[in-house]
């Protein structure tokens, strides 16, 4: 049967509280929204969502696609970007499927509809002007899906479809931190209308009534319409994560079927409704166990909501505080980059055969008995380790001083000395645990520049 | 091991060294010439006279040309050399080899830095393109990592640690008070620099070398040909260097209170020099006190202090400018700043000035007549440095 073979959600650690937004405008708000952190982007939270939904697994999709209303690039892919630090093949196809928060269902019913092992990757790192609804209500996220026949499934794809017509909902021209957004009434009327087209449409495909539905979950970043849908379905409704994290935007529907999938129980059928657009409805029958070894749950139990708003606003660029006043980054050398693809994106080492020494970077040379050329290839995403030393450097340039900077002793060999992130200064200590984290470090004459970093295990 | 070393065959015959400052209103080809000129006062030779120079620029230039078109030379073979912060010790090592090779009578070895043009604090390496996936830490940062590890290995209370670097601190700026040529020239007391916020790690700006520009010069000869020119020659002991291959960044038993390169190098040098026992034989150190956990290791990694022993040795004076083995008596790093190409050859400046009985009386150690001196650079990280050890002495062995 066709249907999702892995799935993960992946939610920044930090979160801003809606109150602190309120504090400083004097118009306050309840709960939290997630954040993505200076070093992150869609492309990095996509990554890190698809390393959640892949692990342990050794899955050779053919085809990747990546959807967010805000990708690091245009012109260029940000799909290979996640292709190469996932370790995918060269045969894989990575393409972009972006601009749109609809690219992010797009992508996936596109998927379910193929025959080939499609990975679907979705994040977004919402935007809005200071004070605005979309601030407060959005959140950043990314999801992954992995979309093939197996006999092992998470949930099997039961049927859906979708309803298009054209009217201005919300929209932002590329470049702009805003998207505005016509009079509510005029779009929730749409919605309304092209939901019931396609719910009826999706069930009669799938053989299945209404009351056989026992989860909605509602993807959209119109509220109003949201709610409205939700009643006019008149099945019980999913929490749709706006008390917490926020609406993701293109993730926002892979986001909220993930947490749905993980909260079902075997043999419940799930709708997936989400309305940005238009209106599409994906219907699935839950027949495995949420895989994920972090859970939706498991991601809001453990993030940090003491941001201030102040480092909030300075992360997402609206406020530009004094930099440290040392030389900024020059840009990536592209043909550097591609000579070292597989470190610089997929954080591989290399191991002398003989001695077993780790190298990080991977050298042709080993520093343990000097044998040249004798070396397998170490993949080290997925190793953890310990910090043994570990300083503070309130000099160096950084996007957001101070660098946490850790010498860090690998599970089973090998040592980095690497920077930390998601974490404080106050939150390191010598023996503290951590794990890699896909990250851009910085960006110089547009060239985003992607590296690792180390951060406490939660 | 086949490091011979050149004992005995090179001589300094004259040097000269500005003063290290925020130099304003002199650029590179000012602190050269001034350099130079002094220089060659020192030595009584011309520029003519002196057959090859090599000149030691970490980053204020590229090529010989740097120093041939403001000193306008005619028809001299000018080697411009970088070897990170040991860069003036580096021109000077080449050209002591090649007069001891016989290519030329004399040469002359001048270092140089024009930092205070780039309009940032501290020194900044100029960009070579790369990958993204390098360090960007500070220096300051990856030396601090140096006093927590030694603290735990040793089991020094990490308060008490912090009164001794600081003590190595306040000892060079003591020792730089009475230094004309030095930068700064005020007496900082422990208690002062203790409380100074942290920058990297515990160290705060105290703990860190300043930045000045600034230029040093030496002219070497035969040593046989040395007292044409000059009644105190300086005679070359050892000249040694050692490259690190950062495997301290790769190899988990890495500890991070040594720092391997220094310590081969002391101990080619001291072979190459026939010295066994440096605390007592030589009559002081001009060692690279970059960082002031720097100045404690190298206390151990140099031979002068048993394994754990540095940071007592401190706290006794052992290292003061009266002590029994007086380190930085011209006020070091710390006091100086530090411009790259010029350090090493402005160490080896106060070692001609201190064993020739020249230096001022207010910092004049008792222990010249012991005849021996020694100067040391790093560059690099902890993990991943080169190291310089050059010794000199007023006496020919017979």
């Amino acid at each position: 049967m066709r249907g999702i073979v892995r799935a993960a959600a992946y939610l920044p650690y930090w979160r801003l509280q809606r109150a602190s937004i309120g504090a400083f405008h004097g118009v306050g708000g309840k709960g939290t929204r997630s954040v993505a952190s200076y070093d992150e982007d869609p492309t990095t939270m996509a990554v890190e969502a698809a390393r959640l939904a892949l692990a342990g697994t050794s899955v050779d999709p053919q085809v990747l696609w990546f959807s967010s209303s805000t990708p690091t690039y245009l012109e260029k892919t940000n799909a290979t970007i996640a292709h190469a630090a996932l370790q995918l093949s060269t045969s894989c196809a990575a393409f972009d499927m972006g601009g749109a928060v609809r690219s992010g269902i797009g992508a996936l019913r596109a998927a379910l509809a193929s025959n080939t092992d499609t990975l679907v990757l979705a994040a977004d790192v919402r935007t809005g002007l200071p004070n605005s609804p979309d601030e407060s209500a959005s959140g950043d996220a990314g999801a992954a899906i992995l979309v093939g026949e197996s006999p092992d499934l998470l949930a099997g794809y039961l049927g859906g479809s979708s309803a298009t017509r054209e009217f201005l909902d919300r929209w932002r021209a590329p470049g702009d931190q805003r998207t505005k957004q016509w009079e509510e009434k005029f779009a929730q009327n749409h919605y309304v209308e092209l939901v019931g087209q396609a719910w009826t449409a999706a069930l009669e495909q799938s053989g299945l009534a209404a009351d056989d539905v026992d989860l909605v979950t509602i993807a959209t970043t119109h509220a109003r319409a949201g709610g409205a849908v939700g009643k006019q379905l008149g099945r019980p409704v999913a929490d749709n994560l706006a008390a917490t994290v926020g609406t993701a935007g293109a993730a926002q529907a892979a986001l909220l079927l993930i947490a749905a999938l993980e909260q079902a129980s075997i043999g419940q059928i799930v709708a997936l409704v989400a309305l940005s657009d238009g209106a599409d409805v994906l219907l699935f029958r839950v027949t495995g166990a949420a895989a994920s070894a972090r859970t939706v749950a498991d991601q809001l139990a453990g993030g940090n909501d003491a941001l201030p708003y102040a480092k909030y606003l300075a992360w997402r660029g609206v406020m530009s505080p004094e930099p440290p006043r040392r030389p900024e980054p020059a840009r990536v050398s592209a043909s550097a980059a591609g000579r070292s693809v597989d470190w610089k994106f997929g954080f591989v080492g290399s191991r002398d055969r003989e001695s077993g020494a780790l190298h990080m970077p991977p050298a042709r040379v080993s520093f343990d008995g000097g044998n040249i050329d004798d070396m397998d290839p170490a993949p080290m995403a997925a190793a953890v380790g310990t910090v043994v030393t570990f300083t503070i450097d309130r000099m160096a340039y950084s996007p957001s001083p101070p660098v946490i900077f850790a010498v860090v002793d690998f599970d089973g060999g090998g040592r980095l000395p690497i920077e930390l992130t998601d974490t404080t200064p106050e939150g390191v200590q010598v023996g503290t645990r951590v794990e890699m984290t896909f990250r851009r470090l910085n960006a110089a004459d547009g060239i985003a520049n992607y590296f690792w970093k180390a951060r406490p295990i939660r | 091991m086949s490091s011979h070393g050149i004992k005995d065959k090179v001589a300094i015959i004259g040097m000269g060294c500005t003063p290290f400052r925020e130099h304003w209103d002199k650029g590179t080809d000012d602190l050269l010439i001034d350099a130079a000129n002094e220089t060659f006062g020192s030595a009584g030779l011309d520029k003519d006279q002196v057959d090859a120079y090599w000149l030691g620029t970490a980053q204020s230039g590229m090529s010989g040309v740097t120093l041939a078109a403001p000193l306008k030379l005619q028809r001299k073979p000018v080697t411009r050399v970088e070897n990170y912060c040991a860069t003036g010790s580096e021109a000077l090592r080449q050209a002591c080899y090649a007069v001891a090779a016989g290519a030329y009578d004399t040469a002359m070895a001048i270092g140089v830095e024009k930092v205070k043009d780039s309009g940032f604090q501290g020194l900044n390496a100029f960009p070579i393109p790369n990958d993204g996936t390098n360090r960007t830490l500070t220096a300051a940062a990856m030396f601090s990592l140096v006093a927590p590890a030694y603290a735990e290995k040793y089991g020094v209370d990490p308060i008490v640690l912090r009164r001794t670097l600081a003590r190595i601190a306040s000892k060079n700026h003591h020792n730089g008070v009475h230094n004309p040529r030095a930068q700064f020239r005020r007496e900082m007391d422990v208690d002062a620099i203790c409380a100074m916020p942290a920058l990297a790690g515990q160290l705060s700006v105290m703990d860190c070398a300043g930045v000045a520009d600034g230029s040093a010069a030496a002219i070497v000869c035969r040593a046989e040909d040395a007292h044409r020119y000059t009644d105190k020659p300086l005679y070359v002991k050892a000249l040694s260097f050692v490259a690190g291959n950062g495997s301290g960044l790769l190899d988990p038993s890495y500890d991070y209170t040594t720092f391997a390169e220094c310590q081969w190098a002391a101990e080619d040098a001291y072979a190459q020099a026939g010295i066994t026992d440096p605390r007592s034989q030589l009559a002081m150190a001009e060692v690279h006190d970059c960082f002031t956990p720097t100045e404690l290791v190298l206390m151990e990694d140099l031979g002068f202090s048993q394994r754990g022993e540095a940071w007592s040795d401190i706290e006794s004076g052992m290292f003061d400018l009266g002590g029994e083995l007086p380190i930085n008596p011209d006020g070091g790093l710390k006091s100086f700043g530090h411009p790259v190409g010029a350090s090493g050859l402005r160490m080896l400046f106060e070692c001609w000035l201190q064993l020739r009985g020249e230096a001022p009386e207010d910092r004049r150690i008792t222990t010249a007549d012991r005849g021996l001196a020694l100067t040391h650079n790093l560059g690099g990280y902890p993990g991943e440095m080169v190291s310089f050890v050059g010794i000199w002495g007023t006496e020919l062995d017979h």
